[in-house]
């Protein structure tokens, strides 16, 4: 296998790939100034760009892989408050995994399944932490604010009107909420623990949240 | 585009320790790589037990060069689909690719059973030859295993587990063809079953310890 370094800083791996990548020391450049281009196939030739050293070409990928990896950790669920963790690992793990990347193949594709594995690792990791430590519903059981009990009270009562009503719902629409509400799975997770598929949940928690809704409307 | 002020920093580090790098060669390339040592250690094989008394069971049963056959292309499907796996962003639907091939091996294998009907007079394994298979599989896999997950080093697996599953099926399914060259009996259920194990045995502890080594390459979160 050829694997060349040449002058401009193109390291080329065989010559099919060379022709598909183009001239590397100006495809950055060049994809910059391509509006036509595809968002994808603009990030694959930073990418191929990057693998050469060019440091422009990378931190724009960089960049401009943000909105794609939060993407796919909210879709395996990671909490928006998380989200900026999972975007830190999944670009130090795009830097330690770059040589991995093939120009001829989709950017976004590889990407995504990078933050998407992060995205589990992290949602796995918080597992174990959150068994580990000590939850702050107990805190608040051992240590209760005495001096707002009414309001305790209150919060309590809505809590069991809201259970009530989500033991009403068709269980279907039950089993959405408890898993992807109050378990707060991820889609996949919520997919193998019920064997119901990802659209038929989305559509069970939608119609549940617009019953509950609707329930509620009105309500204080 | 700017970043998002949080990732400012971290995406200036990371440009600041930008280096060329090797691309990993494609799949195919590193699965030839490895099914050439396999075919060096046929090589060798054939060089030392001859080619002879494997071609005369082959055209006596052919049931079981059509199991050799499966196995051989177990072994080529598994490595590649290993290798692929070792690439983020490929399809973990490959994974199917080495079941037709492996259905074919299990297929044809079964027909051992039937030996007795189908060739009477065959000679068959005892429980004793059956054990020397076992020994044979799971040694020639472990060596196999190794090579595998040296040379996918540098790749990220983003499913590890599946991905040693496939080195587990590859390995042990390159030992069972190359057994069928120093094999001198013809299958029956013991040999059959024996065969079986050895496959599971290497495709799990793969599957435990490959998947954790491969894991290793990952960077944890802090």
């Amino acid at each position: 296998m050829p694997q060349t370094l040449t002058a401009n800083g193109f390291m080329g791996v065989d010559s099919r790939l060379s022709f598909r990548v183009c001239p590397i020391s100006h495809v950055s450049d060049a994809a910059a100034n391509d509006e036509s281009e595809s968002p994808d196939r603009r990030r694959a030739a930073w990418m191929a760009a990057a693998q050469a050293g060019d440091r422009r070409a990378y931190e724009k990928l960089l960049a401009d892989s943000i909105a794609l990896i939060r993407i796919a950790a909210r879709r395996q669920g990671v909490a928006v408050d998380h989200l900026d963790d999972v975007v830190q690992e999944t670009l130090i793990t795009v830097h330690r995994v770059r040589h991995t990347y093939d120009p001829a193949r989709s950017y976004d594709a590889w990407l995504s399944a990078i933050a998407s594995r992060r995205a589990i690792d992290a949602l796995r990791s918080r597992g174990r932490r959150d068994s580990r430590e000590v939850h702050d519903e107990f805190a608040v059981e051992r240590h209760a604010d005495v001096d707002d009990a009414s309001a305790a009270t209150e919060l309590g009562q809505r809590a069991q009107h809201l259970r009530a009503a989500i033991a009403e719902l068709p269980p279907g629409q039950r089993e959405a909420v408890e898993q992807l509400g109050l378990q707060e799975h991820s889609l996949q997770e919520a997919e193998e623990l019920t064997g119901r598929k990802s659209g038929a949940l989305k559509v069970n928690l939608h119609r549940a949240l617009k019953s509950l809704r609707e329930r509620f409307q009105g309500e204080p | 585009m700017s970043a998002p002020r949080p990732h400012e920093a971290l995406i200036d580090r990371l440009g600041t320790d930008l280096v060329p790098v090797r691309r990993l060669l494609p799949p195919w390339m590193r699965a030839a790589a490895w099914l050439l040592v396999v075919a060096i250690i046929a090589g060798l094989l054939v060089m030392h037990f001859g080619i002879g008394g494997m071609l005369r069971r082959f055209a006596g049963t052919p049931d079981l060069g059509w199991a050799g056959v499966g196995a051989v292309l177990t072994a080529i499907s598994a490595a590649w689909v290993a290798f692929s796996l070792g690439v983020p962003g490929r399809r973990a639907s490959w994974a199917w690719l080495p079941v037709p091939g492996a259905l074919l091996w299990i297929g044809a294998s079964g027909m051992g059973c039937l030996r007795d009907w189908v060739a009477p007079g065959t000679q068959i394994a005892g429980m004793h030859q059956s054990a020397d298979c076992l020994v044979f599989i799971v040694s020639l896999s472990v060596p196999l295993s190794v090579l595998l997950i040296v040379l996918l080093r540098r790749a990220y697996p983003v499913r590890p587990v599946l991905t040693a599953v496939m080195i587990g099926l590859a390995s042990a399914a390159a030992s069972a063809s190359l057994l069928e060259i120093c094999h001198s009996y013809d299958a029956a259920a013991t040999d059959l079953l024996t065969h079986a194990l050895a496959v599971v045995l290497v495709i799990a502890a793969n599957a435990a310890m490959g998947g954790r080594l491969l894991s290793k390459a990952e960077i944890p979160l802090a």
